[in-house]
């Protein structure tokens, strides 16, 4: 058996130059990541120096099955973690073949708005806080819960240590190190207040990079889970009840923001986000209406609030930030199965290039 | 659809796998952060904590979990702990830094949610972390760290929990830092069963054996869990915490480690790092910690904390005069310090099973029954340290050392009370 461990490590370096690529797509659910891998003649490292490749679309719900293939181009490269050496992640995005994005590439839109001028000049940044239950498998119940039961309530588990408050810590710290390697800015791990349920940061990151390495991320936790045996789930509210949600809270400065006299471009851009609170609660992620209730350190779906260390509001500013009159702000409304791409571009556009239309009334 | 025959293998070579993992010297750091390739010293504590139920190829995961990844960068992970809102509940999360670090000085203050640990309201709900120490951190290797904080408002006062500060304080006042006050702590601690929380090697249901075998025991009937003593042994060695000693305690299931010589604060920061350390020991090997001081009722021993003391008049010639007077100070302020020495300590200082009645102040020579001992060595050389036994388990070594320090050394009491303390005790002082 352990003849298969030695060929997975197999180090080819030393017998061919050629290159493992594992090309990854967000399927068509929006949340389903999907990945082949190809062989590549040398070492890369400009996504624009490999070549666009397509898959059969029609078994990922993107195509029709008499015109069923989907192009995918490079858009990013990661270092593969579980293959090592030079071999890579490729991050890309979905086109039909004459070209058009295909509906469920929300890469393209993104990329549009952070290549604008005048989003580009204000160097947007990303801190994103993606939160995620991991599951027992075939039973879907949270792991470290007993079956047919629960655990005892929310307390002891928040950045907890011990058999008894904290499951799961392997792939948590894992995934730390995975990311690590594979040159993703990972900024932070944590236990979550639900038990089973855990989280990690990814950022600063600069405009169309925050969606690709959160993306990138996600598909490792996926692939480390499945070595581990276990399920992990983005839902927003796996379980109902005085548990908590999983969300993926979004911090968001830009250079603006980040110079003097910040606080009030903040304050600014909190009011353009409060009159479009509905447009971006649409596009924040499926069933977050069952996580976003007003308890559980979450505002109420329907109301839009910010406030100073506030953990109830929809917008949260830290205290640093109101303190030194410059910052950033976290946007708490985003669940766990957001796309990144849409909600970091929304933000981007809601903020720089909508102009204010609550206080003149006019555009 | 290859990808169908390949679980039902890695379920087996998961088997095999565990017995394969070669166990490695433990790594010899200290507090240096020199770059060493075999961080993999650190794969003997790596059991999955998944427990056996799930499958998937071991090796894979521990290669993920053990990578060394200063060839590929710089950054390294912190993880900052601090106790919570219980006092006696450690929480800890991570955070990437962009390369090594020497001194907690040059670590960035971090906050988080007072709200889920007892600590802040959740309109108001940042609580600041200060680092305060470093050590390094066996569980990730190369050069990741475990730094020990404490916690202030965003207004920069320390919050009611923090017990650190308090003591920082009174360690530096120029009298207690000029007698370099040591300070060695013997942290008792029970292992419970995960799920039924009845004590390891205890049948289910039932009792073991009476008191009597256990004591520093070996053998399948007479010592349970050494595995987690042994490993937490030397993750604190390799950590930088100055553990002395283990050896397995009068109740089975129970054990005991030491940390010291310590002098001031440190003492509390290592104890503190070395209950993270064992918390997560146990939760990798699926057994639960317990600190409380009296885990079965009955014929078992408590647990304790007991706190050997000295200072430098102390362990200078003539120094036995000077605990004896450390000594008329601690029985004159007895119920102040009881009441900081943990929480549910009267369901264990009884006055059987090796301990003085919560409500008596003793001492003696070699005498287990009393508040403070004083060894053998201690009253033939004329000099030495004392041992105060009231602490319990679940004590925060901060308060308790800063107290020790307080009381000998900053407090006096009047002189009539001195002289009944000292009549009342049959003391010459």
């Amino acid at each position: 058996m352990s003849l298969l461990t030695d060929l997975l490590n197999l180090d080819l370096s030393d017998c061919t130059g050629k290159i493992i690529a594992e090309y990854i797509w967000v399927g068509g659910t929006g949340m389903d990541v999907r990945s082949k891998a190809r062989t590549l003649p040398g070492p890369v490292d400009d996504p624009s120096k490999l070549p666009n490749w397509n898959f059969d679309g029609s078994s990922t719900g993107q195509a029709t099955g008499d015109d069923s293939e989907v192009i995918l181009r490079p858009q990013a490269i990661f270092r593969d973690p579980f293959r090592k050496g030079n071999n890579i992640l490729v991050i890309c995005d979905c086109y039909s073949p004459t070209g058009e994005p295909i509906p469920s590439n929300k890469r393209y839109n993104a990329e549009r708005i952070f290549s604008h001028p005048d989003v580009k000049a204000e160097e947007p940044w990303y801190g994103i806080e993606q939160e995620y239950t991991l599951l027992q498998k075939d039973t879907n119940w949270p792991i470290g819960w007993p079956l047919g039961g629960y655990p005892g309530p929310q307390g002891p588990y928040y950045c907890g240590a011990g058999a008894d408050k904290s499951y799961g810590r392997d792939i948590v710290d894992a995934h730390y190190k995975a990311c690590l390697y594979a040159g993703i800015n990972i900024g932070g791990i944590n236990a979550e207040v639900m038990p089973g349920q855990w989280e990690f940061q990814v950022g600063p990151s600069v405009g169309i990079s925050a969606g690709d390495q959160l993306w990138a991320a996600r598909y490792i936790l996926e692939r480390i889970t499945e070595i581990a045996g276990v399920v992990v789930s983005f839902d927003p509210k796996p379980i109902p009840g005085e548990w908590n949600g999983a969300g993926a809270h979004v911090n968001f400065s830009t250079k603006s923001m980040r110079s003097e006299g910040g606080y009030e471009l903040i304050k600014k851009a909190i009011k353009k986000l409060e009159a479009r609170h509905m447009e971006h609660i649409a596009a924040y992620g499926e069933g977050n209406e069952r996580r976003l209730t007003g308890r559980h350190e979450t505002a109420d779906i329907n109301t839009f609030t910010w406030g100073v260390a506030n953990r109830g509001a929809s917008v949260r500013v830290g205290r640093d930030t109101e303190k030194e009159g410059k910052g950033y702000f976290e946007d708490r409304r985003p669940s766990s199965n957001m796309d990144p791409y849409v909600v970091t571009s929304m933000i981007a556009e809601t903020t720089v290039l909508c102009n204010s239309n609550l206080s003149n009334g006019s555009k | 659809m290859a990808q169908a025959v390949v679980p039902a293998m890695q379920c087996q070579m998961g088997a095999l796998g565990k017995s394969a993992v070669r166990a490695r010297p433990a790594a010899a750091g200290g507090r240096v952060w020199g770059v060493r390739k075999a961080a993999r010293g650190t794969a003997g504590f790596k059991v999955l904590a998944l427990g056996p139920e799930t499958t998937g190829v071991v090796q894979r995961m521990n290669q993920l979990l053990d990578m060394d990844t200063t060839p590929f960068t710089d950054k390294i992970i912190a993880e900052y702990i601090w106790v919570g809102g219980s006092g006696i509940d450690i929480r800890s999360k991570s955070r990437t830094i962009s390369k090594p670090v020497e001194d907690p000085s040059e670590l960035p203050k971090w906050n988080y949610d007072g709200s889920s640990t007892g600590q802040a309201p959740g309109e108001d709900s940042e609580v600041i972390l200060y680092p305060q120490a470093i050590f390094k951190d066996p569980f990730r290797g190369g050069n990741n760290i475990i730094v020990m904080c404490d916690t202030y408002t965003p207004q920069g006062e320390p919050i009611p929990t923090n017990k650190r500060a308090r003591a920082a304080q009174i360690f530096s006042d120029p009298k207690v830092s000029s007698q370099v006050p040591w300070f060695g702590i013997e942290q008792e601690y029970t292992l419970m069963q995960r799920d039924v929380n009845w004590p390891l090697g205890w049948p289910v249901g039932g009792y073991p054996g009476p008191q009597g075998p256990y004591y520093c025991a070996v053998g399948s009937d007479k010592s349970f869990g050494r595995d987690i003593s042994d490993a937490h042994y030397k993750a604190c060695l390799y950590a930088g915490i100055e553990i002395s000693g283990t050896n397995g305690e009068v109740m089975p299931g129970q054990w005991e480690y030491q940390v010291g010589p310590s002098v001031g604060i440190d003492a509390g920061d290592h104890i503190w790092a070395s209950r993270y350390l064992l918390e997560r020991i146990t939760e990798q090997a699926g057994v639960v910690l317990t600190l409380d001081p009296k885990p079965i009722q009955g014929d078992w021993n408590g647990a304790g904390c007991h706190t050997n003391y000295s200072t430098k008049s102390m362990r200078e010639d003539g120094g036995f005069e000077v605990i004896k007077k450390a000594i008329l100070n601690l029985s004159l302020r007895h119920d102040l310090h009881i009441s900081e020495y943990g929480e549910g300590n009267e369901r264990r200082l009884t006055g059987l099973h090796e301990t003085a009645s919560i409500s008596d102040f003793s001492w003696g020579v070699a005498n287990r029954g009393c508040s403070i001992r004083v060894g053998r060595d201690t009253e033939a050389k004329g000099k030495g340290y004392l041992e105060d036994r009231r602490p319990a388990s679940n004590m925060d070594p901060y308060t308790v050392t800063a107290l020790l320090a307080e009381t000998t050394i900053l407090w006096e009491p009047t002189l009539e009370a001195e002289a009944l303390a000292a009549k009342k005790l049959a003391m010459n002082v």
